[in-house]
Parts: C-alpha cells; sequence; structure tokens
C-alpha cells in the first residue's frame, strides 16, 4: 500500500533521513521504533508531504506521492496524528472534529463517523461542546485520533500516540488502535517510544538509528531480538 | 444632555468605521502574525472607487438606494482584488522570511498605493456626494444624531453580524480559524492554508471598502491620503482591543472612537490624536496584549 523507496530527507543543511525503504501492506500494522531524533517524525513528516524529500520516491496504491502537497495527500486518505496531539484549542471537540472531516462532503458517511468516534471514546461525545484546549492530555489525544479518523483514513499514521499518558490510557490507547485496524481494515504505521507497547500489536516492525533502518522483522521476532531488548525494551 | 448624546453618537459612529478597518488588521494578524500596513490605503481605494462608481450613476439618474447598493458593492469587490493580489505578490514569497522582511515590504506596498491614486487620480480633495439621505423620521432628533450617524451604526452592525456568522458557523470561518491557531495541524486535516490566507485578505479588504464609502460619504471629501490616517487609527484599535481577537478589535475601535469623540466635545478637537494615542500608550504600559488579547504563552 505504501511504499518508501530509498528516500531521504533533510530540514535545511541537516540530512535527517538516510535512504530509508519501508513497506507497508493494506491491512497491516507496522511500527517504527527508534531513540529520541532518530528520525521517526521525520519520516512520518514526509510521508505527509510537509517535510519535502531529497531523494527517493514515496509510493502510495502504486503511484508516486512525494510530490503532492499536504491536503491533496489527505485526500487521498493518509491522515496524521502528530507527536503532542496538536487539538485545535480554541475549537470545540466537536469544531476540532469538524475539521478532521474537512475535505468531505458526505453528511451520512461523516455523520456515521461520528457516531463511530463517539462510541470508540464516550468521553468525547460528554465534551463535544468543550473548548478542545481544555481537555486533559489523554482525552486530547483520543480527540487527535478520532479528528484523523473523521477523514476516513485508509492509512493513519500515528506518532508517539502514547507521549506523556498515564500507564492506563496507553494501555486503552493501544487497545483502540487495535480496534480501529479491525474495525475498518484502516492500515496503520505507528511511531513509537514505547517499543514495548508497541510491538505487542504489531504485525511488523522497523528499527531506526540515526535516519537509518537498522532492522527489519515480524514484532514476534523483534520481541524476542537481544540487541533489541537491551536497547529499547529495557530488559 | 443633548451635547453628550450628540458626543456618545458621534463617537459610536467613528468607533464603528475604525471597527470595519481594524477588523481587517486584526484577522490578518491572526492568521500570519503580520501587520498589513497596506490595509489603509484598501480602504482608500475603497473610497475612491465607490466615489466613481457613485458619480458615474448619479449622472445616468439611478435612485440613490442602487447608487449605495452598487457602489459599495463594487467598491468592496475592487478592493478585496487589491487585497488578494498585495497578498500574492508582496507577502507570500515572504512567508518563510524572517518577520521584519513582509512589514517593510507591507509600507512599501502602502507607499507604493498611495502615490499610485495621487498619480492616477489627483491631489487634490475630491467633494464626496452625500450617499445618505435625511431621513424624514429622525428629523425630531436630527440636531443629535444625524441619518448618516444611524445608516452607518445600523450598517456596520450588519456588516459585524454577517462577519460573526461567517467565522463561527461555516466551513471557511472554521478553517480560518483552525489556521490561526495551528498552522501545522491545518495542514495535516487537509486545509489548503494559502487558500484561507487569501480568503481573510479578500474579507478584510471588503469589509475595509464598506467602512471607506460609509466615512467618505460621512465626512464629504476624499483623497489619497485619507487611507495613512485612518489606518493608524485603527491598527491603533485593533492592539487597543488585542491584536489578533475580533471581539477585542470591535470593542477596541469603540473605546477609542468615543475616546475621541469626548475629547473633541468637551476639551478640544486640537487634541483628538493626543487622547487617542496616549490611550495607546496607556494600554501598552498597563495591558500590553490589550483589552481581550490573550498574553502570548510560549510551550518549552
Amino acid at each position: 500500500m505504501l511504499e518508501l523507496r530509498n528516500v531521504s530527507a533533510a530540514y535545511g543543511n541537516i540530512q535527517v533521513l538516510h535512504n530509508i525503504d519501508i513497506e507497508i501492506n493494506s491491512g497491516e500494522i507496522i511500527t517504527l521504533i527508534g531513540a529520541n531524533g532518530a528520525g521517526k517524525s521525520t519520516t512520518l513528516m514526509a510521508i505527509s508531504g510537509i517535510v519535502p524529500v531529497r531523494s527517493g520516491k514515496i509510493l502510495f496504491e502504486g503511484k508516486s506521492i512525494h510530490t503532492l502537497s499536504p491536503d491533496k495527500l489527505v485526500a487521498q486518505g493518509i491522515c496524521q496524528v502528530p507527536e503532542g496531539r496538536h487539538i485545535f484549542p480554541a475549537l470545540t471537540v466537536q469544531e476540532n472534529l469538524d475539521m478532521g472531516a474537512f475535505l468531505r462532503n458526505d453528511s451520512e458517511g461523516i455523520k456515521e463517523d461520528l457516531d463511530y468516534v463517539f462510541s470508540l471514546f464516550p468521553i468525547l461525545a460528554e465534551r463535544r461542546s468543550q473548548d478542545g484546549g481544555t481537555l486533559s492530555g489523554g482525552e486530547q489525544q483520543m480527540l487527535a485520533m478520532s479528528r484523523a479518523l473523521m477523514a476516513r483514513p485508509k492509512l493513519l499514521l500515528l506518532d508517539e500516540p502514547s507521549m506523556g499518558l498515564a500507564p492506563l490510557i496507553i494501555k486503552q490507547i493501544f487497545e483502540i488502535v487495535k480496534k480501529i485496524n479491525k474495525d475498518h481494515n484502516t492500515t496503520i504505521f505507528l511511531v513509537e517510544q514505547n517499543a514495548n507497547q508497541a510491538l505487542h500489536i504489531a504485525d511488523r516492525g522497523y528499527v531506526i538509528e540515526n535516519g537509518v533502518i537498522t532492522i527489519s522483522d515480524n514484532a514476534e521476532n523483534l520481541l524476542h531480538n537481544q540487541d533489541i531488548q537491551k536497547a529499547y525494551l529495557g530488559i | 444632555m443633548d451635547y453628550f448624546i450628540e458626543l456618545f453618537f458621534g463617537g459610536l459612529t467613528r468607533g464603528s468605521i475604525y471597527a470595519l478597518i481594524a477588523l481587517g488588521y486584526t484577522m490578518v494578524y491572526g492568521i500570519i502574525g503580520l501587520i498589513n500596513f497596506a490595509h489603509g490605503e484598501i480602504y482608500m481605494i475603497g473610497a475612491f472607487t465607490s466615489f466613481i462608481v457613485a458619480t458615474v450613476l448619479s449622472i445616468y439618474g439611478f435612485p440613490l438606494l442602487a447608487i449605495v447598493v452598487i457602489a459599495g458593492l463594487a467598491a468592496a469587490v475592487w478592493s478585496s482584488a487589491y487585497g488578494y493580489t498585495i497578498e500574492k505578490l508582496a507577502y507570500r514569497p515572504l512567508r518563510k522570511a524572517p518577520r521584519l522582511a513582509p512589514l517593510i515590504s507591507a509600507i512599501g506596498m502602502s507607499i507604493f498605493l498611495q502615490n499610485y491614486v495621487l498619480l492616477a487620480q489627483t491631489s487634490d480633495f475630491l467633494p464626496f456626494p452625500a450617499l445618505i439621505p435625511d431621513f424624514e423620521f429622525m428629523e425630531p432628533v436630527a440636531h443629535i444624531v444625524g441619518s448618516s450617524d444611524l445608516a452607518i451604526l445600523v450598517l456596520t452592525t450588519l456588516v459585524m453580524i454577517g462577519l460573526t456568522f461567517l467565522i463561527k458557523f461555516t466551513k471557511i470561518g472554521k478553517a480560518m480559524r483552525a489556521t490561526a491557531q495551528d498552522k501545522t495541524m491545518a495542514v495535516l486535516v487537509g486545509i489548503n492554508v494559502d487558500r484561507v490566507i487569501s480568503a481573510t485578505f479578500v474579507i478584510g479588504s471588503a469589509l475595509a471598502a464598506i467602512g471607506g464609502m460609509l466615512i467618505a460619504s460621512h465626512i464629504g471629501q476624499i483623497n489619497f491620503y485619507i487611507g495613512f490616517i485612518a489606518g493608524i487609527k485603527a491598527f491603533t484599535a485593533a492592539v487597543l482591543g488585542g491584536i489578533g481577537s475580533i471581539p477585542g478589535a470591535v470593542l477596541g475601535s469603540l473605546v477609542l472612537g468615543l475616546t475621541e469623540s469626548f475629547a473633541t466635545g468637551y476639551i478640544s478637537s486640537d487634541y483628538e490624536d493626543v487622547f487617542a494615542f496616549s490611550l495607546l500608550v496607556l494600554i501598552l504600559i498597563f495591558k500590553p496584549s490589550g483589552l481581550l488579547g490573550k498574553a502570548e504563552t510560549k510551550k518549552v
């Protein structure tokens, strides 16, 4: 479904990604794990068209997409929940969700998806007329994910959904990620520092170090890989 | 008491005109963080456009109401075209440049437009036709509140209700607020930010043009320089209310208009600007973010 071929990306003169190859098939949950500053978020921003691709190719459903503008990518079905959640603070919960469906005009389908996200996160229904900025961290993460779902994405990019949240909430968020994947066969690309949790729900995983993919394997093998246990799982 | 009421309504009229211009400053600042110094010139171009259209139409004997509506629309459309073009030519290429660069570009645009109108039109004051007739029902109070004051108050109130509706409930309005709050995220949900910024300039310019027509008809004369002082005053009003805040721009404008009106009426018209700008200095000292503005907090 999504394929990164030999992708390099840079912020100005500082090259962050070096010839990265990643392949994601339809319906999979793929995780990208790595330390701070390894290039995880940059990878997502390159897919979303925010960070320009220096060389290499990004293919989505067989078509080259790395020259498209970010709004065109959303229209194609690639949605990102960025690191730090980026809730519109002075828009209500409902308006935040409306913004997620910005490019859609099918009011029936929007209504359906609204019911769906409220069934995933009932707390958001209770808070729908409250400003997004007044929500707690966990609620904001729920809202950010729901907002992305309102675009009915084919590929959902999640950047550190567990960051700064309590363990109980993290568990809930990961369960929901799994559920979203099952309910709508939504392909998920999950970037995480919380490697243990991520590998438990993922099908396959990639490890990135200093902008280079060093290991790629199925999640089970990665969980038992001794190097990874030492570096990322704290065992 | 009559005198007080007269000054009060005079101040409201003045303030609501300022508000029409200040909204453009505040909306543009809210969305791209730029003080659009060419905005006063947009207002001046609106006044000139409505002057030309109104003059032509009155030669052909159109009824007054038709003249007001057509001249107002023409001014709004023409000024919007200017606002749209200015953004595209002078600000968009500098979107990623340091903040000072577009600011200087804006000042350059302002000077350019003043001189362009000076050369293309005239340096003289032109008598502007009174577009608002004396209403009969206003006769008993005409010595306190003029018909033109009333018309301006009603029209600006309607325009502001329309604007509030647009920003609160329409898709483009929500997209504008979203873009102002978090540009990266706005891009990530698929909003075409360039288009939203253009829309902001178009709306702000249309409001300024309507303000230009109304005040020109109220005062009765225009020239190429009127945009400068009106622009500075409206900018003051926007800062007073808290730049970036839409209700703030309206409140700041009314406060400024009333202050000027009372200062002129009770003290001396020589001190009109002194009071206006002293108010600004006081606000900046005691409440730097303005009456309704939020203090900028930076998360580390």
